[in-house]
């Protein structure tokens, strides 16, 4: 299956499964792929959910246009401004009302050979559906470049969206991501970001806004490789009653710099958030700031964030080398523990895809 | 025959000096048991055994099945052998009890199904998913210590007070593995493993039939006797007196 892929799309499959991108029918509910600015394949494998690109979806429904910089401001900054361009592409994927997709659809954002790929996607999560994303990001060895990848995410009532991103590029690339994500009542938004990779810089911000009752996880693992320059939060706007936010950063600095921010903003009554920022440094040189936010605008409101930052206990390598593992064995048991984070509720092979990136992002660490 | 020598035996942790001239003959088969005041320098013994960096060795050695190890990795000493169960092992985020055994059952060659059988027998099968230490009770930690070391199978077993804060019915479950792991249910001759149990009420004692027992004290080892003798005295007559008491017999003896 995938070698016809292969022989068809001309891409590096090898690069793509790094990113969780199987091309693989009986794993994935639908597909999409994106080279630069071209749609190299999409289809959807499952009668509820839509895939294709948003320049068809464009034409196939009218209402796709009032979705488009709905939630973004296309004068947010530079990067808004320059994606917001005739050229651009990206993918269209929606769960139908009440439609329950446990497998997911990729989607792979591919950068081949442009020196700027500019993307805008839209996810349409409708009433009462559950949907399951794994995006990969990555380019082409060699490549230099800029990604500029808008996403506007809608997660109507009652659906669930579960979004796992995982991003693989080259020191030579610079990552502008600009995501908005909007819960409806009783919704839920999780969000995975994995980032193992050396990559020149990354820039990223993503703000949920949720309603009443819903409720947003990010997740996110990052490891700063010499060179590289991170710089990645997760906001919450909670702005209906009774909605809840956690933020889950890991991240971890091998002579690279990390920015962890964190803003969770109670802007309604009875609304919870947590924000729990752990940096783990593995190398003299480096950098991990973390700035963890919280806001309150309504007494009854309950956020809370710890954030800590250190090197491995000598103790920790200790106590499993009387188990028997080298000292090397140890240091990489110790890291792999500290990238695990506990996700509730995502299908098993999305944590397949995770754990495997993790595996083979571990000999960078030693 | 010996299975372990200390010789002369010098530790210092940072600056300070815990242990000054200790000298310690255990033979293969034989269990001793390890008396001393709170800061005495038990915990450091052990840890200079298995090679804890934070305690230096800075004079004499170790010598374990005739190998000196005083300057091996702590995992080539357990690859040769000795096992340790800590007084308060760390906790380690995200990694969980069961990968830490596959780790130990690597060492003693056991198979899948062994670490669950354990596991079952030291009633930590609810636990084995959990990241190791965190937020285990006093118990449930001596548990998991012990359940590592049977994994392991070492033949020199150190066990770092094994029965502290530990409720009747579980001294009992640790009494039994204990006695297992040290082969005390063979008759002497057949024994092959060793141990030394640190305690400080003795309650394991009531399980374990131990060979010998000894103080530590103002660094070095003194007092050796009878189990059963040396609680007693430290009972009735305080670490201090139970010294003076043994230093007095050592002059009679000699004189
Ligand atoms: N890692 C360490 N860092 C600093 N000091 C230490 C460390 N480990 C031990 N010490 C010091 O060395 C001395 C001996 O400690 P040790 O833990 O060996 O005593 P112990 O006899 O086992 O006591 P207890 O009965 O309370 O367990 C103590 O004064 C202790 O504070
Ligand atoms: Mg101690």
């Amino acid at each position: 299956m995938s070698e016809e892929y292969e022989r068809e799309l001309g891409v590096d499959t090898e690069k793509l499964k790094e990113v969780g991108i199987e091309l693989d029918k009986s794993k994935r509910s639908g597909t999409f792929l994106l080279e630069d600015q071209e749609t190299k394949t999409f289809a959807s494998f499952f009668e509820g959910v839509e895939v294709m690109s948003i320049r068809d979806a464009m034409k196939k429904y009218d209402w796709v246009k009032n979705y488009f910089w709905k939630l973004l401001d296309r004068n947010q900054d530079e990067y808004t401004r320059e994606a917001d361009t005739e050229d651009v592409n990206g993918y269209f994927i929606r769960a139908l009302p009440g439609a329950k997709v446990e497998i997911p659809v990729e989607a792979c954002l591919y950068l081949k050979k442009a020196e700027k790929q500019k993307v805008h996607n839209i996810v349409v999560a409708e009433e009462n559906s559950e949907l399951n994303i794994i995006s990969g990001c990555t380019s082409h060895p060699g490549v230099t470049g800029m990604h500029i990848g808008l996403s506007e995410f809608f997660v109507k009532k009652d659906a669930k969206l579960s979004f796992t991103m995982i991003h693989s590029w080259e020191p030579t690339i610079e990552v502008r991501p600009r995501t908005a994500i909007h819960i409806d009542e009783g919704g839920s938004f999780i969000s995975n970001y994995i980032l193992l990779n050396p990559v020149k810089l990354v820039q990223t911000y993503p703000t949920a806004y949720l309603e009443k009752d819903a409720r947003v996880v990010f997740n996110s693992v990052i490891v700063a490789l010499e060179g590289s320059t991170i710089d990645s939060g997760s906001r919450a706007v909670l702005r209906g009653e009774n909605s809840s936010a956690e933020i889950v950063s890991r991240a971890i600095s091998k002579g690279g710099k990390v920015i962890a921010r964190g803003h969770i903003i109670g802007d309604a009554p009875e609304v919870k958030g947590h924000l729990e920022c752990k940096g783990l440094m593995l190398s003299e040189n480096g950098l991990i700031h973390a700035i963890p936010e919280l806001e309150a605008k309504y007494p009854n409101v309950e956020l809370s964030h710890e954030a800590a930052i250190g090197k491995i206990a000598e103790e920790e390598i200790f106590y499993l080398m009387s188990r028997g593992l080298s000292k090397d064995e140890a240091t990489s048991a110790i890291v792999r523990g500290f990238m695990e984070i506990e996700i509730k509720g995502l299908p098993d092979p999305l944590k397949e895809a995770i754990d495997r990136t993790i595996e083979m992002a571990e000999k960078d660490l030693l | 025959m010996g299975i372990l020598r200390v010789v002369n035996l010098g530790v210092e942790v940072g600056e300070r000096k815990i242990l000054k001239n200790v000298n310690l003959y255990i033979k293969s088969g034989e269990t001793f048991v390890l008396f001393g005041p709170n800061g005495s320098g038990k915990s450091t013994l052990l840890n200079a055994i298995i090679g804890n960096p934070t305690y230096r060795v800075v004079s004499g050695r170790i010598m374990f099945k005739k190998i000196d190890v005083t300057n091996l990795p702590t995992n080539e000493r357990t690859k040769l052998g000795i096992g340790i169960a800590f007084q308060n092992p760390p906790k380690i985020s995200g990694v969980k009890l069961i990968d830490v055994l596959r780790f130990c059952a690597r060492i003693g060659g056991y198979t899948e199904e062994k670490i669950l059988e354990l596991a079952e027998k030291m009633n930590m099968v609810n636990h084995l998913y959990r990241e190791i230490n965190v937020g285990f009770s006093g118990g449930e930690v001596k548990r998991s210590e012990l359940l590592q070391l049977m994994l392991m199978n070492p033949d020199l077993i150190l066990l770092d007070e094994p029965d502290s804060g530990v409720d009747l019915e579980n001294v009992a479950l640790i009494g039994e593995a204990i006695n297992e792991l040290l082969e005390r249910d063979k008759n002497a001759e057949s024994r092959e493993k060793s141990g030394i149990i640190i305690t400080h009420q003795g309650h394991i004692l009531d399980y374990v039939d131990a060979d010998y027992a000894a103080i530590l004290y103002n660094g070095r080892i003194a007092c050796i006797g009878e189990p059963e003798d040396i609680l007693n005295q430290i009972r009735n007559h305080g670490y201090e007196g139970c010294m003076a008491r043994c230093l007095r017999n050592m002059n009679e003896n000699s004189g």
